[in-house]
């Protein structure tokens, strides 16, 4: 941001994080991103009897560079996880991860030899939506349970506090 | 009873081991070393006329010997007729068997996945590599001694 390199961490810079982070929960852009039976019910929960886009997130981009949020909806296979973890990568700061369904969270019923046993040993998960595949009501308690999440994030004030100790640990 | 039992009776009459039918199902067990050729003439007779090969089934019969087998599911179009048949592989530890991809070549594709989840092997195969299963993967986790949650 750099604002608050000049300002310091004040009251001005607070009330400013409040303001990106309600728009950063606001206009939450998921990625266009499938596996299994779960993505049925996210592709319910965006059309017309449940409206994601209430939520300010009806816009699923077809490209992770345009995207914010990975919702990953189902069984994911080991020989699929280097794909997901690229498209992961390629999506810009700030991101975040719902692992959707049992699947996504511990592997499921698949407790196999070819399924990732919960993604969340690949990637940083931030909301987990237990349910066989959830329901869209579900999934959307978990999307209302990240925004809650990213409200709360002080991304100014830890990026204030890293540059000052970092400053402090070079003087 | 069926003509291309009647054929192979007739042509092949050493390579049968044993003819069975089930529910007007017939299935034939042959000696693995000519098995390419009896499909072929299978596959060409008028008679018969097996065009398709529906599926190849590698199986794991762990703890018995011979361990492995291969099943192979022919439809004929023009007689809507169906025929399985069914080999043993003498060798347990590396088991092998003749490709049919010189017959048809949808083979390519299901025997990579016989090589692919039970290590079955094809002589004669023109691509034999991984099909399902990652490049880099050590093992064939369709045999019955493979942990069922992976190495």
């Amino acid at each position: 941001m750099g604002i608050e390199e000049r300002l310091g961490y004040n009251i001005l810079t607070t009330t400013l994080e409040k303001l990106v982070d309600w728009g950063r929960k606001s206009s939450l852009w998921p990625a266009t991103f499938g596996l299994a039976c779960c993505a049925i019910e996210m592709i319910c929960t965006a059309a017309n009897r449940w409206d994601i886009a209430r939520f300010g997130m009806e816009a699923f981009r077809a490209s992770p560079r345009q995207a914010d949020l990975m919702i990953v909806a189902g069984t994911v296979c080991k020989k699929m996880m280097p794909a997901i973890e690229r498209i992961y990568e390629q999506m810009p700061e700030p991101k975040w991860v719902i692992a959707m369904g049992a699947c996504a969270t511990s592997g499921g019923i698949f407790d196999s030899y070819s399924v990732v046993q919960g993604i969340d040993l690949y990637l940083p998960v931030d909301v987990y939506i237990p349910g066989c595949p959830p329901r869209p009501e579900g999934l959307l308690y978990g999307i209302l349970k990240l925004h809650e999440k990213i409200l709360k994030d002080p991304f100014l004030t830890r990026q204030y506090q890293e540059r000052l100790k970092a400053r402090q640990e070079a003087a | 009873m069926n003509a291309a039992v009647a054929l192979l009776q007739a042509k092949f009459p050493d390579e049968i081991v044993e003819v069975t039918e089930f529910r007007g199902d017939t299935t034939v067990t042959l000696k693995p070393e000519r098995l390419v050729d009896i499909c072929r003439l299978l596959k060409d007779d008028p008679e018969t006329s097996f065009h398709y090969l529906s599926m190849i089934a590698g199986m794991d019969y762990s703890p018995q010997s011979p361990r492995f087998g291969v099943v192979y599911n022919l439809y004929s179009h023009k007689n809507h007729d169906r025929l399985t048949l069914k080999v043993f592989l003498t060798d347990d530890r590396t088991p092998v068997v003749d490709s049919v991809t010189s017959v048809w070549s949808t083979a390519t594709w299901h025997e990579r996945e016989a090589y692919d989840l039970l290590g079955i092997r094809f002589k004669g195969h023109p691509d034999l590599r991984r099909i399902l299963m990652p490049p880099d993967w050590v093992g064939h986790p369709l045999r019955k001694d493979y942990p069922l949650k992976g190495k």
